[in-house]
């Protein structure tokens, strides 16, 4: 059997490999945007100067040939479902058997009059960043509008080159459409520190050209204000990347329509990662979840039901977890924490007196059970926190075994014992911390 | 691959700013005393100009570095290091390579005399310490010392978010400063042997061997002491404190030499090759180095019982052989001299036959382990580029698998370095037998997918 692979993202090349390690099927991976497969995520380490293109591919070279996973550089504009084909820009074709669509996102324009001029790029492919390089000799300011995950690593690029950033945010704080209040304000005040010229409940509503009529020279803001720069970022948000695929006899709506083990409407053909819609999605998650774990776990489900040897897997993504770096303030989030706490929650919020660590627990009203962590400088584990969430963990037991989550490095000093107390003060109880960090208690725990 | 950073902008870090300019002027003048004194052979009032030279480098690393790290906020700072000729192998890395790589050779292999200029400028320090002239191996201890010491501060900045990090840097600085340095001097001021207390066999082949021991045996009435503080270290210690910290116990909180790859060379880290390839190369050349060095130690009690009955002078040549190419031209010529091109633990990693046995413990009894966080890695690459001992950390965590691996010196910068928290160095006993094995995995669905 012949898999196509559409796309060498997260999604794709984990179901590569994972279809490697349970068949000898022939596998063809094809992209339009690199040789090899690289981390996403860490596209802002190569313009900041940590890592090279290179260090940011997880797989040495060799491992293709080895494992038997060819890869195919092309750009396919057309499939034909009926034919098993894909056809390439170059008028390559390509046969299938089976096909995995794992095309990933674009990033999201908005209808902005001048979004097509030079300088005006969102941060998603390798040649976003490669753009990004392009306009950077001389630049002294540019604009980032958005304030989410990528417009706050492209605010950090430039600023990691001493380019000036003006970021504008619609929202009265930083990503305070996902981020509670006071993370919310944290990472504002973080960002101010690091001295980024931060515009809050500022809105684009026009990028200005030069002279010249091709290249962006300022943006004209919701408040009437012209901000003068050589660059804009449109963080704005991803969409799925699937405009060759519209008016095909493939079912979509914002995204590829897939059912719970990942397959499209049409036989044969399935569809991971940032460009597939759920059709159900599961209880609390979104039909679309563009972030590079969801997209490595349906990598993995997809190889299992394209390989379909054994039951096929429902696409299972478990208890939410994510994870972030604002500048130096690291982000991790467990379960169910919403920027406004639904009614029936109650939450539980420590602050350290430096302004820049944060621990947060939410937890059901009525029956006390823990629903979510979120975490701003702090490190928790993934396993203790998702079997607390899974088993429906009472908030005392949790507190009082709280030092069990701290992931912390060594040394670091441990703040479990002064939620605890905050919690004594809220509601007037007597409880004390049992359990401090560490690995052997973990263990005993986890089994 | 073209092994280049996608940069295309040539983003020359020309952010020094006035203050900085100053510094590296002050600290650049420190420097050029000695070198005058050194090329002139003759060092005119020594204690003043000794005075003045690392008063002035201190002074100048001092401003530099307050000024590069405390004009920030606390974090990671490692922007621009692949853009940096001096950390990304460019004109000033190469030049420092040939600098460091000429210094050695000519301290191991070239007279007395080639370095007599600055041994004049030691001089003071050394009857100072010791009631003794200076030689060349003092001022080589002296500059490494204070290579440490001036670094080290530099590291502590750095690194100032981190408390793992500081008290490490704490401990090597003080390691070195008393044990490896005031403390052999304070023994040679007490008419006693020169011996030090942070080396052992076999890195130190020297103190396992008949000769060693028949010196220190006899030398004072307390110098056997250290024969018997030596070889408790070596049998006793070793495995012990191994078996509960991993081998970072010695080679990056105690070590000299790991003190000055931590700090002299914490700006080259990145710079160790991460293939499977240089893994492979390491594990034959780093095994062969310490079956080299028992047989070393095995013929020379062989040869001292038979009292050179059998072997004749074989076994002296051998230890020759040895001293030459792996005590002076692998540890020292190439072991520093390489930091710039090949990273700050070429030695460490390919020939310590010290960091061979620690490894060997490491890896198959010992609590110490780096952890990974569930799901939350995204093969960024941080962990495995700024590993100075070239692990592929990502690997790892990026299957959610606990990293245990011989040559990890538990240095801890992949933990700092990783932007989503992933990994920790810790230690259980729990699941110490089955630890090593590939398929403990934590998945990323975590508790419904079985292992493939």
């Amino acid at each position: 059997m012949k898999i196509v692979i559409l796309g060498n993202g997260i999604a794709g090349i984990t179901a590569a490999r994972h279809i490697r390690k349970m068949s000898d099927h022939e596998i063809v991976v094809v992209s339009d945007e690199s040789d090899y497969f690289f981390s996403r995520t860490a596209l802002m380490y190569i313009y900041m100067g940590h890592l090279r293109f290179k260090d940011t591919q997880p797989y040495e070279p060799w491992f293709w040939e080895k494992n038997r996973i060819q890869r195919l550089r092309a750009r396919v504009e057309r499939v034909d479902f009926q034919e098993k084909k894909l056809h390439s820009t170059t008028g390559e074709t390509i046969t299938y058997d089976k096909l995995l669509l794992a095309v990933g996102s674009k990033s999201n324009k908005f209808g902005w009059p001048g979004q097509d001029l030079e300088g005006v790029h969102g941060l998603y492919h390798l040649q976003d960043l490669e753009a990004m390089e392009r306009h950077t000799p001389g630049l002294e300011r540019a604009v980032v509008v958005g304030g989410g995950l990528i417009g706050v690593e492209m605010a950090e690029m430039f600023h990691s080159r001493g380019i000036e950033v003006a970021f504008l945010v619609r929202e009265p704080d930083f990503w305070s459409i996902v981020l509670p209040p006071e993370e919310s304000r944290m990472v504002s005040r973080h960002l101010r520190a690091h001295h980024i010229d931060l515009r809050l409940q500022t809105e684009l509503k026009e990028i200005m050209p030069d002279t010249s009529g091709k290249k962006c020279a300022a943006v004209v803001t919701n408040t009437g204000e012209t901000i003068g720069c050589g660059f804009v970022g449109l963080t704005v948000g991803v969409s799925p990347n699937i405009g060759f695929l519209k008016n095909t006899e493939l079912e979509t709506q914002r995204g590829i329509l897939v059912n719970e083990f990942l397959e499209t409407n049409i036989p044969d053909v399935f569809a991971a990662g940032d460009c597939a819609e759920l059709r159900q999605p599961s209880p609390g998650r979104r039909a679309i979840e563009a972030v590079w774990y969801t997209g490595r776990m349906m990598g993995e489900t997809a190889a299992h039901n394209i390989v379909g040897e054994s039951r096929p897997q429902f696409y299972n993504p478990g208890i939410w977890f994510n994870s972030a770096k604002f500048f130096d303030i690291e982000y991790q989030v467990y379960g169910d924490v919403q920027a406004k706490l639904p009614d029936e929650q109650a939450t539980l919020y420590w602050e350290h007196p430096d302004g820049y660590k944060s621990i947060r627990l939410n937890y059901d009203k009525s029956s006390r059970r823990v629903v979510g962590f979120n975490l701003m400088g702090v490190r928790y584990r993934h396993e203790v926190c998702d079997k607390w969430l899974r088993t429906h963990a009472h908030i005392e037991e949790v507190l009082q075994h709280l030092g069990l989550a701290n992931f912390d490095p060594e040394f670091y000093p441990q703040h479990e014992a002064e939620l605890v107390r905050l919690y004594n003060r809220q509601t007037g109880r007597d409880l004390q911390l049992k359990q401090r960090r560490g690995l052997e208690a973990v263990l005993a725990f986890l089994k | 691959m073209k092994d280049t950073s996608l940069s295309v902008a040539t983003p020359n870090p020309s952010l020094t700013s006035g203050k900085q300019k100053l510094a590296l002027a002050v600290a650049g003048l420190g420097v050029l005393l000695l070198l005058i004194a050194w090329a002139s052979g003759h060092a005119f009032s020594p204690l003043l100009l000794l005075l003045t030279s690392l008063g002035l480098m201190s002074a100048g690393v001092w401003l530099f570095v307050r000024e590069e790290y405390l004009r920030r906020p606390e974090g990671i700072k490692n922007n621009g290091v692949w853009f940096k000729s001096l950390s990304a192998r460019g004109v000033w890395g190469w030049l420092a390579a040939i600098v460091l790589t000429g210094f050695y050779t000519v301290l191991y292999f070239f007279p007395e005399g080639w370095l007599g200029g600055l041994t004049q400028v030691f001089d003071p320090l050394s009857r100072g310490l010791r009631k003794m002239p200076a030689d060349k191996w003092f001022v080589y201890g002296s500059l490494y010392t204070f290579s440490i010491l001036a670094l080290g501060v530099k590291f502590i900045y750095k690194y100032r978010h981190n408390r793992y990090q500081l008290l490490r840097t704490v401990s090597v600085m003080f390691f070195q400063l008393g044990f490896a340095y005031l403390i052999p001097a304070f023994l040679q001021l007490m008419q006693q042997p020169e011996y030090y207390f942070t080396y052992f066999w076999p890195l130190k082949d020297y103190y396992g061997s008949p000769s060693a021991v028949r010196y220190y045996g006899s030398a004072t009435s307390i110098s056997v002491y250290f024969i018997v503080f030596s070889a408790l270290m070596t049998f006793v210690a070793t495995p012990v404190l191994t078996y509960f910290f991993g081998k970072r116990w010695y080679c990056s909180w105690v070590c000299g030499c790991g003190g000055l790859a931590e700090t002299a060379g914490d700006p080259f880290r990145h710079l160790s090759d991460k293939s499977l390839r240089a893994w492979r190369i390491e594990r034959w050349m780093i095994h062969s180095v310490l079956v080299a060095v028992v047989l070393l130690t095995g013929l020379l009690w062989l040869n001292s019982w038979q009292k050179g009955g059998v072997l004749g002078s074989f076994s002296q040549t051998y230890s020759t052989v040895y001293g030459y190419l792996i005590g002076m031209a692998f540890s020292g010529v190439v072991g520093v001299g390489f930091y710039p091109l090949m990273g700050s633990r070429v030695w460490c990693r390919f020939g310590c036959p010290m960091a061979a046995i620690l490894g060997i413990f490491q890896k198959k009894k010992s609590k110490f382990r780096i952890t990974t966080n569930g799901g939350q890695c995204i093969s960024c690459g941080n962990c495995s580029t700024y590993c100075e001992m070239g692990i592929d950390v990502r690997h790892y965590a990026q299957r959610g698998q606990d990293v245990v691996r011989a040559s990890c010196v538990g240095c801890g910068i992949c933990a700092a370095v990783c932007p989503r928290g992933v990994l920790r160095l810790e230690g259980a006993s729990a699941d110490v037998g089955q630890r090593t094995q590939a398929t403990r995995t934590v998945h990323i669905k975590l508790e419904d997918v079985k292992i493939l």
